[in-house]
């Protein structure tokens, strides 16, 4: 396998071409916006809580493939787990992409991995996690629209 | 001898180097240039044989380094044909220049009201000092679009530049659409109203001769890492009578006549504008490539640099699904813009990368022109007297095998 399809396998071009939980959701409990000063790439995560759990995730914007893609799957990983599941699942996410290697845990996610062969790119892949790291904490702090995140304000990688 | 950029290709031992088990073509001259060897060689030299402080010790090195030092400040007078080397001040890049422009003359000599004439097409390093000089002043931005022909505007321009215009700031090659300012039209349309003209030049020295006095300059200001020099160093020429009369920008030491505690006298022009140690061997380096620029001749340099564009244009927009922007014309240098459409202009470089072939992508710090563009970012492959037609046709077929491996990402 070349660098190039080790970084884009074939199910982050597939999620990239079709994203999965696009789109606002109505009601929501959380909106978050996040950008990517770099390249100006901003996106948008709703969340919609149900008894302690993301009842459903989607998320808004355009952005390269990977960003697209990474958007795309943490939508369907976040959904049904609780608001600490999820923030493991954050902290989880941000190891592989620092190249820590995949926990088995992060299940679809893993096919991200190959990201953290690319350092220029990891912040396209976190930005997802860090918009929806927010809007956790929005949540929490009971707020329902947050103010916009940068995925430079976060930790490195 | 006649310019190629072949054999131009072996003054830079980087272009040796292989990405990705390819051999590398840089294709991003405009965010920074590479080193020629002779730079290279005079910056060791210079730390090897005769490097301490500059205009103080006593000693034999110290005496030797402010030589090189002062001789790398008439050299870059020299290269900008400025009628002396007493208003060329060491900076560490463009930015810092536009930057001193802004505190040392905005803050003193712009009251409310008083306006700033720049275009949409400016690099944020010189709109960003404004903006904070306009917050912290009360002082008007008043922006220039492009016309139909992606030029700037000069009618637009025109009206713009009204009695309450203290400066006209602009760009005299564009980093993004590579186009070349009228620089002396826009030098008289200032000038006509009372105004000063601040020219931001980084993309400018490296691929064509500047003459300020021709221009009709006021202030003119380079990057040092663009023209093959080391990162740290750039130059920001004043006229001398306006630079006799701006207080300092930095305080420290190197530029003052005398210190007391409560107090301090500052030197004359242009130590005043530079506190603390500067960048002594990176002048050095300066020194070197403006040398290794005028070998070579910046008119055959940009003579190279616009056919090479003219070629790249033509062949990307052979391309199916490429896009080009920016105009063309015997005023366009050696940067090309891209988009590939429906794929990502990063993932676009990324690719690219995985080929050996290097280039920008992003809003390239000229967010109000990617606005007026309507396209949020771009790739952009920038040419320098080492890039050849093989490089292009490198960069050619490494973006038809980017859109073939991307396919249509939406």
């Amino acid at each position: 396998m070349g660098f190039l399809e080790q970084v884009y396998r074939d199910a982050v071009l597939e999620h990239a071409r079709s994203p999965r939980n696009r789109g606002a959701l109505d009601p929501y409990s959380v909106r978050q916006e996040g950008v990517n000063p770099s390249c100006g790439d901003e996106l948008v995560v709703y969340l919609h809580v149900a008894d302690g759990r993301v009842d459903k995730a989607s998320f808004d914007g355009h952005g390269c493939a990977i960003s697209q893609a990474a958007a795309s799957l943490m939508t369907q990983a976040v959904r049904g787990l609780t608001l600490d599941e999820a923030t493991q699942l954050i902290t989880r996410f941000k190891a592989m992409i620092r190249g820590e290697g995949a926990d088995p845990s992060l299940g679809d996610l893993a096919v991200l991995e190959g990201v953290s062969k690319l350092h220029a790119r990891v912040k396209c892949a976190t930005l997802a996690f860090v918009t929806l790291d927010a809007a956790i904490d929005a949540y929490a702090a009971g707020t329902s629209e947050a103010a916009q995140v940068s995925v430079d304000e976060s930790e490195p990688g | 001898m006649a310019f190629d950029a072949s054999v131009r290709r072996l003054d830079f031992p980087i272009l040796e180097r292989r990405v990705h088990d390819a051999p590398l073509v840089y294709l991003d001259s405009a965010a920074s240039a590479q080193k020629p060897a002779r730079v290279l060689a005079a910056v060791d030299t210079f730390y090897r044989q005769h490097y301490a402080n500059v205009h103080r010790g006593a000693h034999t090195l110290s005496d030797e380094a402010t030589s090189h030092y002062e001789a790398a400040r008439a050299r870059t007078a020299r290269f900008l044909n400025a009628p002396s080397e007493r208003s060329l001040v060491f900076v560490r890049n463009a930015t810092e220049g536009i930057n001193l422009v802004a505190h040392a003359w905005g803050r003193t000599a712009l009251r409310e009201g008083d306006e700033i004439v720049l275009t949409v097409a400016e690099h944020h390093a010189n709109l960003v000092p404004w903006h904070l000089l306009a917050a912290e002043r009360g002082v008007v931005i008043r922006g220039v679009p492009l016309g139909r022909d992606q030029r700037v505007d000069m009618d637009a321009l025109a009206d713009a530049i009204g009695p309450r215009t203290r400066l006209v700031t602009t760009f005299h090659v564009s980093n993004v659409l590579g186009l070349l300012n009228p620089i002396a039209d826009i030098a008289a349309l200032a000038h006509a109203a009372g105004a000063l003209l601040l020219v931001d030049g980084a993309q400018a020295a490296p691929h064509l001769p500047v003459d300020v006095q021709a221009l009709g300059a006021d202030m003119y200001v380079f990057s040092g890492h663009k023209v093959g020099a080391p990162s740290g160093i750039g130059a920001l020429w004043v006229r001398e009578d306006l630079l006799r009369t701006w207080p300092p920008f930095l305080g420290g030491g190197e530029m003052i006549r005398s210190v007391e505690l409560e107090r301090s006298t500052y030197a004359d022009i242009p130590m005043r504008f530079e506190a603390g140690t500067p960048a002594i061997a990176e002048a050095v380096g300066l020194h070197a490539a403006l040398d290794y620029l005028d070998e070579v001749g910046l008119a055959a340099i940009w003579d190279h640099d616009r056919a090479l564009a003219r070629y790249a244009i033509e062949r990307l927009r052979a391309v199916e699904g490429v896009r080009v922007y920016g105009p063309e014309g015997d005023d366009r240098g050696g940067i090309v813009p891209f988009n590939v459409e429906g794929v990502h202009p990063h993932d676009v470089a990324s690719a690219l990368d995985t080929f050996g072939v290097a280039v920008r992508a992003g809003h390239h710090c000229a967010q109000p022109l990617m606005r007026a563009l309507g396209v949020q970012s771009t790739v952009r492959a920038s040419f320098w007297l080492h890039t050849t037609r093989d490089d292009v046709d490198r960069l050619v077929e490494a973006v038809a095998e980017a859109r073939a491996f991307f396919g249509a990402v939406a």
